[in-house]
Formats: structure tokens, C-alpha cells, sequence
């Protein structure tokens, strides 16, 4: 087997004397959708933060397509073709949704803006009838588009995407389920997805963590995850199968 | 009919409550030190105005068929207004010369530098949203830059321009340093102590400039080498042309020198913002968050903001310095920073031409008050008003502390709102 693209071993992070993650081991393969599931605050987007070295893990070491990054500036991390959708999606509300997938694109030095533009807005087509419009006026759903565009705008060989259904309709996130699955078959696109909306993201996924208070508990394909009963328990019961 | 007079019969009250001590009491100079006079007619007179105006008030917006519609709906600018306003505004400001009156282009040299102030300043709270309170810092530096310069090496106007900027420049980014972790409030309050700093160092670093005393005989700019003097020497420009030497000649020369260097840091932010660097700057406003997720480097975004709005700081500093022929510290207080940043917040956060508008008024328009309410005050011989004639001029502030609040509240995000987008499709 190669090489995983990213790959965490035994990753430690504090956010002062508490610690949020605890001897992380996790491996991202190429043109995998990996997907980690867990309950409120238990480490998932601290983990996802933590590969972009914001904050910055204490101990272990983080390996991406053969290069330790533990100790790389953000910004350096973000220009190796990881992009990141964030948490809550944090667009910028002012500017337009065209200079907000610009910004993607500028950043990480890419020329061929038309073509890029073009590729999101097939994926996203609500995204070409809003383009001059400002971001802050889009709905939630059209919101979690263009961050995911803004992200694909720097051509990334790895997508981090933090929680993207977080409050929205059960239509929409299957929307966009769907376009990360299309991207993931048609460009080969590396995903790891930080998702609470568990049956979702396993049916999507090929593989799966489970991360309970900072550690990794239990870890398998995205069908193995799902039929074990700890996390239907845990997971499942509450109503998720949208 | 009875809510109406109720309603005015409160305001006539809070009336009464204000105005009896601060218009119906009058301190003055008597025989055995000061003395306290009352002035009962002018305070009734105020309450009096009150009440009718709160009564007028009331029915016009009760009467019969009127229909709801706020000022602020009332006071909506036609769109498209902006596209003329500002090359009609441009077009004033380069003829404004021609009108040959030293009252007008003294004014408008001051428009100016608080316009090209608040666009220097406009990049840093306005485009990458860090709201600095010490601005003033960079145009002490600036001032004091070029005249040491001057003073020490002889230097010229046009040599040291350049270098004042870079020095204020230089002063951006010592700023910028220690801030960088610092958002809001805490930003504010660093910023506010630098500029405190820098005018304590210039006021007690007396070796070097001074201190209180301040510099004089700064020397004045050049055209081309050519001296603006009352003597007819070959070497000043009365002389090179052959026309009689004006004073006035100086001052237009002044006039254009600022409008040039304003209009440079105009076309520059303008230029900048439609660059990935100005972007970055909008972005870091609206979400720093976001900008790090995408590898923006926000330590150098946020550094190059300080260093490019300090620079047209300094800039402007150093035309100060020329203008006024002397400097010292008590130039450089608090109130300029506060000033430059009511003009950036009046006229909108971000908006080139919201800014100009802003200065206009904030200086122009108080300058023209200040006029206006003496021209009043002469007018004024009543017994009524004996006593307030002569220090109707020193009502201004509150006049025009008034419109401010007013204006703030019809239009709560500045004189001119709209964002222009740094890119089409």
C-alpha cells in the first residue's frame, strides 16, 4: 500500500492546561473521503484546526504527502494544496460572492481563475446565478456552497471540511453531499469531513473515526461503522436517518 | 389634541431642566472676582421654542392622511448620484483656485490634508478594519521627520517628502508588531497610547526637536527649484516668470501640492484594493478566521496596512510641516486622530468618496459655521440676547455635535454605505 497523503501519529493538542486531543492516529489515503464523527466538543474540528497548525499539536507529528508540516506556519500548510471549508463557514458577508472564490483562488497563486470558476460553478450552479451578489445575502445552504467553492478555488489535493450541514435543511445537505461525492469520483478530490450528522457521513464515506472525548475510538470502513451497534446507539438513535 | 401637549409639555420640561443653567445663567467678571447673572428671557425664549416646535411636531406628523414615512426613507439619495458627485467634486476642487480668494484656498488646503488623512487612514480602519486610535502618530512622524531633516542637512521639500513616508512607514509597522495578536477594543487602546507615546517622546526629547518650543522656519516647498519669495530674485518664480510676487501665488502652489498628494492616495487605495493584497485586507476585516484558513498570511496582510496608511500619514505630515512653516508638539494631539477618525467613520468605512464628503463637511463645514454664527451674533443687537451676540461663534461645537448625532442616526453606516466590489466578471 502507498503512502497515506496525510497521516497523524500519536497528535497531542492543548488549549492551555486542557487537553483537547489525545494520541491521535489517523491516516487520510489518496482519493479517500474519510470522515470523522463524534458527539459536541469532542475533538473533531480541534483535530481538523490541528492539521493546520492552528492549534498547534504539542506532541506526535503530522505528515502530509511525505512531508512533516507539525511545525509549518498556517499559512505555509494552506498553501500546499490543503484547502478548508471552516466551521460555520465564514464567508465574507461584504464582499461578493465572486471576490470570496477569488480570494480561494489568489492565495495559493492560481492563473486559470475562468477555468476554476467555471468548474465550481457547474458543481454549485445556485453559486453562477449569485455572483455579483454579496455574500451575506445568500441563504445557508447557498452560504456552505461557496465556502466548499471558495476551498476548490486553490485546487487542493486535500479538502478539510468542517461540519458543512450545520443547520441546514436535510434537501440541502444532501445537495452537498452529493457534490462531494461527484467531486470525489470525477477529480480523484482527497476528502476528510468532520461531520455530527453521523449517517450521512458514513453512508458518504469510505472510512471512518469515531473520536470520543480527544481520542480515537474505534475506526473502520463507512458500512462497518454504521452497522455497529455502539454507534447506532450512540449516534443514530436521536433521529439522523434523513 | 391632549397628547400633543403632553408630549410637549415633557420636552418644554427637560428643556427647562438643560437649558436654565447652561443659557439662563451667565458667569461674568465683576468687581470682586467672578460674578453670577441671571438671563431668565433667553432661557425662556429657548423652552419656548421647544414646546411650540414639539407641538408643531406632533400634529404635522398626526394630522389627518399623513402616512408613515420615516426621514430616513425621505433622505434617500437617487442612485447613480455618486457617479457625477465625485468628478464634480473633482472638477471644484482643481478650479477652486481660480476664485482667487485666500479665504477659500486656505480652507480648502485644510479640506484637503484631512481628506488625504482620512484616505491614508481609511486603508488601515476602513479596508482592513484595525481601528487605530493614534493615526496621528504617523503624521508627528511625518512633520518631524521632514523638519529635522530640513533643519539638519538642509534638505528640500521634494527630497524629504519620500523620506518622511518611509520613516512613518517604518513607524507603521514598530506599530504594527506588538498589535498583531490585538483585535477591537484592545487595538484601539494600543493605538491610542502610541500616539500619546510619540508626542511625549517629541515633547521631551528636547535635543532633538526641541521639545515644547518646536521647530520653526521650516522651509518651503519649490517649484522645479524655483522659490516662492517676495524678493525678485532670478532663482524665485515671481522673478523666473517676470510677474509681480504674490503671496497668494504661494498658497495656490500649497493648494495644488496637497490636492496632487491626495489625489495620489486616492488612485493608490484604489489600485491596491482591486489587487489580491487589498482583498486580503477586506477579507481580514470581514473574517480572520477565514483568511487563515485559506493561507493567507495575516501577520504581513495586517503589517502592510499599518505601513501603507501610515505612509500617506507621513506624507501628509511632512505637507503639514511645510505649510504651517513651524511645528511642535501641541500640533500632534489626540483630537487630530479622533477627527481624521470621525471623518473615515462619517463618511462610511471603506468609500473613497464617503471619506471626501466627510472632510468636507467635518472641516469645512465648521469653519463655515463658525462664520455663519458670528455673522448671526452681529446681527443679534436685542436686549434679549445681551451677552450670548458675541459668543454665539463658540456654539458651534454643540451645533455641530448635534448634526453629527443626527446624521448618525438617519444614516448609521456613514455618509456613503454602498461597497463598491474590487472585481467584475
Amino acid at each position: 500500500m502507498t503512502a497515506p497523503l496525510l497521516s497523524l501519529s500519536g497528535v497531542s493538542t492543548y488549549y492551555g492546561a486542557i487537553q483537547a486531543l489525545k494520541n491521535v492516529d489517523l491516516q487520510v489515503h489518496e482519493g479517500e473521503i474519510v470522515t470523522l464523527i463524534g458527539a459536541n466538543g469532542a475533538g473533531k474540528s480541534t483535530l481538523m484546526m490541528t492539521v493546520c497548525g492552528n492549534p498547534r499539536a504539542r506532541a506526535g507529528q503530522i505528515i502530509y504527502d511525505g512531508r512533516d508540516i507539525t511545525h509549518e506556519p498556517t499559512h505555509l500548510i494552506m498553501r500546499r494544496q490543503i484547502a478548508q471549508a471552516p466551521e460555520g463557514r465564514r464567508i465574507f458577508g461584504r464582499m461578493t460572492v465572486y471576490e470570496n472564490l477569488l480570494m480561494g483562488a489568489e492565495t495559493s497563486g492560481q492563473t486559470n481563475v475562468p477555468a476554476l470558476l467555471d468548474q465550481v460553478c457547474d458543481l454549485f450552479p445556485r453559486l453562477r446565478e449569485r455572483l455579483t451578489q454579496r455574500g451575506g445575502t445568500l441563504s445557508g445552504g447557498e452560504q456552505q456552497m461557496l465556502a466548499i467553492g471558495r476551498a476548490l478555488m486553490a485546487r487542493p489535493r486535500l479538502l478539510l471540511l468542517d461540519e458543512p450541514s450545520l443547520g441546514l435543511a436535510p434537501l440541502v445537505v444532501r445537495q452537498i453531499f452529493g457534490a462531494i461525492r461527484t467531486l470525489n469520483k470525477e477529480t480523484g478530490l482527497t476528502v476528510l469531513l468532520v461531520e455530527q450528522n453521523a449517517y450521512q457521513a458514513l453512508r458518504l464515506a469510505h472510512r471512518g473515526y469515531v473520536l470520543v472525548n480527544g481520542a480515537i475510538t474505534m475506526a473502520g470502513t463507512g458500512v462497518e461503522l454504521l452497522a455497529r451497534p455502539e454507534i447506532r446507539a450512540a449516534y443514530l438513535e436521536g433521529g439522523h436517518y434523513t | 389634541m391632549r397628547p400633543a401637549v403632553r408630549d410637549a409639555v415633557l420636552s418644554a420640561l427637560i428643556a427647562l431642566g438643560l437649558f436654565a443653567p447652561m443659557v439662563g445663567l451667565v458667569l461674568s467678571n465683576g468687581e470682586q472676582g467672578l460674578e453670577l447673572h441671571g438671563r431668565p428671557l433667553a432661557a425662556a425664549v429657548v423652552v419656548a421654542l421647544v414646546f411650540f416646535g414639539r407641538l408643531g411636531m406632533h400634529l404635522w406628523t398626526h394630522r389627518p392622511g399623513h402616512e408613515a414615512r420615516t426621514i430616513r426613507k425621505s433622505l434617500k439619495v437617487p442612485a447613480g448620484t455618486s457617479k457625477f458627485l465625485a468628478p464634480a467634486l473633482l472638477a471644484a476642487a482643481v478650479l477652486l483656485p481660480l476664485t482667487g480668494s485666500r479665504y477659500y484656498v486656505d480652507l480648502g488646503t485644510l479640506v484637503l490634508t484631512y481628506v488625504m488623512l482620512g484616505w491614508g487612514l481609511n486603508i488601515v480602519v476602513g479596508l482592513a478594519g484595525l481601528l487605530d486610535l493614534g493615526y496621528v502618530a504617523f503624521y508627528a512622524v511625518g512633520a518631524y521627520s521632514y523638519a529635522l531633516l530640513a533643519e539638519t542637512f538642509g534638505l528640500g521639500f521634494w527630497t524629504c517628502l519620500p523620506l518622511a513616508g518611509i520613516l512613518a512607514a517604518f513607524a507603521g509597522i514598530l506599530l504594527g508588531f506588538p498589535v498583531l495578536r490585538l483585535r477591537g477594543d484592545y487595538l484601539a487602546i494600543v493605538t491610542l497610547a502610541f500616539g500619546e507615546i510619540i508626542r511625549v517622546v517629541l515633547i521631551n526629547w528636547v535635543e532633538l526637536t526641541h521639545g515644547p518650543n518646536g521647530i520653526t522656519d521650516i522651509p518651503r516647498p519649490t517649484l522645479f527649484g524655483l522659490r516662492f519669495s517676495m524678493d525678485d530674485g532670478d532663482d524665485t518664480v515671481a522673478g523666473f516668470f517676470g510677474i509681480e510676487a504674490e503671496t497668494i501665488q504661494r498658497v495656490i502652489f500649497l493648494y495644488y501640492v496637497i490636492l496632487a498628494l491626495a489625489l495620489l492616495t486616492n488612485w493608490v487605495t484604489l489600485r491596491l484594493r482591486r489587487m489580491p493584497l487589498g482583498r486580503a485586507w477586506e477579507a481580514l476585516r470581514e473574517d480572520e478566521i477565514a483568511c487563515k484558513s485559506l493561507g493567507i498570511n495575516v501577520t504581513n496582510t495586517k503589517l502592510t496596512a499599518f505601513a501603507t496608511g501610515a505612509l500617506f500619514g507621513g506624507f501628509a505630515g511632512a505637507f503639514f510641516a511645510t505649510r504651517q512653516a513651524f511645528i511642535s508638539p501641541e500640533s500632534f494631539t489626540f483630537i487630530e486622530s479622533a477627527t481624521v477618525l470621525a471623518i473615515v467613520v462619517l463618511g462610511g468605512l471603506g468609500s473613497q468618496l464617503g471619506v471626501a464628503l466627510a472632510a468636507l463637511v467635518m472641516v469645512g463645514g465648521l469653519e463655515m459655521l463658525r462664520d455663519l454664527l458670528s455673522t448671526i451674533g452681529e446681527q443679534m443687537g436685542s436686549e434679549l440676547f445681551s451677552g450670548l451676540a458675541g459668543e454665539l461663534p463658540t456654539y458651534r461645537m454643540l451645533i455641530f455635535g448635534l448634526a453629527l448625532v443626527v446624521m448618525m442616526v438617519l444614516r448609521p453606516r456613514g455618509l456613503v454605505s454602498g461597497r463598491t466590489p474590487t472585481a467584475r466578471l
